[in-house]
């Protein structure tokens, strides 16, 4: 191949890489072994895993376990679906282009706003995306967020939005979890471009969006919603009617599976004044020559293979085996069944919220309003105890000092369907035992 | 009028690139030429600067978006923004039918009216065009 391409040796191919970027010694790997004994090596790793199906697991924080309906992977490997790349080309490609443009459709009935996109890689960068449109639509640098906006979706957009210039300051909750009105309204002024709110917030708790949403059209900024757990819009109201300008998050609870935390699917919805500052693909409907109805890729011009370096993003495809997933999830448990979905998830929740509350020595830091978390505190160190039922197969949610290190003795737990009463009263059994 | 002259109105200046702006007061309206209308095509989309945003003079202001493309317009002159043409939110095809009348973009209060003078003529703005087509 080297001689081919016209070159000696392969330090040669490498040589307009600069020298301290090279690595001056070979890879430190083990030598090489026979397949079949590193499939037998790979499996013995994987037995390490703790499968969630196979495990009594209450780990939430943006990943969900939810039943998937089987009928969601029959369609999804369809061939048809599962084999095309980037299938875009109207005259070949309705299919996928109309089970796009439902996706956008169902989104925006679920945010309740005006426009949604074709999806973006996942809610971490979906709110990075939704930071630079506002940033775009209000040319301001400012960024106020809730300190219980999920702490990786705020490293991951801190990465993305400094390059254009762009600081993101967090603001402390109030002692019971919610937001805090009067602290948020101070911070904000004429550089802000958006304030940023996670509902339900990262601790669990259901936010009160209209204030804050005054808040933030007071100040002349856009008010951003982050969904991180989309079951929820089963149940509470579309963050849209509320007065956000901007829905986006994570819609993996919709028929995609754990999967070691990705692939999963970014979504956004926006007012329609903010429909051409809208990153990443977008599916309308249109009329062919003949008055029928066909789907199409529309608003491109807004895109990089028109306008490169002008582009309104740099995002130029989508996650479309999930959006079609989730579409697919969504058609299936239609629109009662998506709303007793959310309420088996929070009466869960609550049932487990009442009953480990009751166990000596542990109390609630955040009472009120909830969906299906909640932060449990312990009357000492969570990690040990969290670790004692880990042996027992038992994941008890997600010790919090993780992200915040005052929050040493907390665990954020998750309840949904698939937590059946038998598993939380084992839950409350063995945290007793443990404590 | 011949189409000629109606390409080329003599009571205001232009850009190289291809913006005009007539002059009342201090205040400055500005638009694309009949030349820059015909290159771009049949516009669907124009996005102006708030009322009160600062305009500097060569830099970017907005994008028009035609069937085929979308282009920078660019400012001629420093200052403030007065206001955007209202209309072209609904009918921005004014800019093709009427780019010298009522599909203006901008209405400008003039920063600093010596820039006026680096503007071209009528006369210079269709020798530069006559070049450009060639």
């Amino acid at each position: 191949m080297l001689r081919t391409i016209g070159v000696d040796t392969i330090e040669k191919l490498f040589e307009s890489i600069p020298s301290q970027w090279r690595l001056d010694r070979p890879l430190d790997l083990p030598p090489p072994a026979p397949e079949q004994n590193l499939v037998a090596h790979l499996r013995d790793l994987s037995r390490r895993n703790l499968d969630p199906d196979e495990s009594v697991s209450f780990l939430g924080a943006g990943a969900y376990r939810h039943f998937i309906p089987a009928v969601v992977d029959h369609l999804l490997s369809r061939s048809e679906f599962y084999s095309s790349y980037t299938p875009y080309q109207p005259e070949v490609s309705q299919g996928t282009l109309q089970a796009i443009f439902e996706f956008q459709t169902l989104i925006c009935q679920l945010a309740s706003l005006d426009v949604a996109n074709a999806s973006l890689y996942d809610g971490a960068s979906a709110l990075a995306e939704g930071i630079l449109l506002a940033h775009r639509a209000r040319r301001r640098r400012r960024v106020v967020a809730l300190e219980t906006v999920h702490p990786e979706y705020l490293q991951t957009s801190r990465t993305l939005v400094s390059a254009p210039g762009m600081e993101i300051e967090t603001i402390p909750a109030r002692e019971d979890g919610a937001a805090d009105l009067r602290r948020v309204a101070a911070a904000l002024d004429g550089d802000t471009a958006a304030l940023v709110v996670q509902q339900p917030n990262f601790l669990g708790r259901i936010e009160e969006i209209e204030p804050l949403a005054e808040a933030a059209h007071a100040a002349g900024a856009l008010l951003v919603v982050v969904v991180a757990e989309a079951v929820s819009l089963g149940l509470l109201k579309g963050p849209g009617e509320q007065g956000a300008d901007v829905v986006l998050g994570e819609a993996q609870s919709f028929g995609i599976p754990l999967s070691f935390g990705g692939p999963y699917l970014g979504f956004m919805a926006v007012r329609s004044e903010h429909l051409r500052d809208l990153p990443g693909r977008l599916v309308g409907q249109a009329r062919d020559s003949q008055g029928r109805t066909g789907y199409v890729l529309t608003l491109a011009t807004r895109e990089q293979h028109i306008r490169r370096e002008k582009a309104t993003s740099n995002i130029c495809t989508n996650e479309g085996l999930c959006a079609l997933a989730a579409s697919i999830f969504l058609a299936t448990v239609g629109k009662r069944g998506l709303r007793e979905l959310a309420e088996q998830n929070r009466c869960r929740a609550e049932y487990a919220r009442e009953s480990l509350s009751s166990l000596p020595g542990c109390r609630l830091p955040h009472p009120g309003p909830l969906f299906n978390e909640f932060v449990l505190e312990f009357p000492r160190e969570a990690l040990p105890v969290h670790g004692a039922l880990l042996k027992k197969g038992i994941v008890a949610g997600l010790p919090l000092s993780r992200y915040f290190p005052d929050r040493k003795r907390n665990v954020l737990l998750c309840f949904t369907e698939l937590s059946s009463r038998l598993q939380i009263d084992r839950l409350v059994k063995a945290l007793r035992e443990a404590l | 009028m011949t189409d000629k002259q109606a390409a080329y109105p003599t009571d205001r200046h232009y850009t190289r690139e291809h913006e005009w702006i007539a002059v009342q007061g201090g205040v400055g309206t500005v638009g694309i030429t009949y030349y820059a209308q015909s290159e771009l095509g049949d516009v669907v989309f124009v996005e102006l600067p708030e009322k009160g945003q600062a305009l500097v003079a060569g830099e970017e202001f907005g994008t028009i978006e035609s069937v085929k493309a979308v282009s920078e317009v660019y400012a001629p002159v420093s200052g403030e923004v007065l206001e955007g043409n209202p209309s072209l939110r609904e009918h921005p095809e004014k800019v093709n039918s009427d780019p010298y009348g009522e599909g203006w973009l901008l209405k400008v209060r003039i920063g600093s009216p010596k820039e006026l003078e680096g503007l071209l003529s009528a006369e210079q703005y269709h020798a530069f065009v006559e070049e450009e087509a060639n």
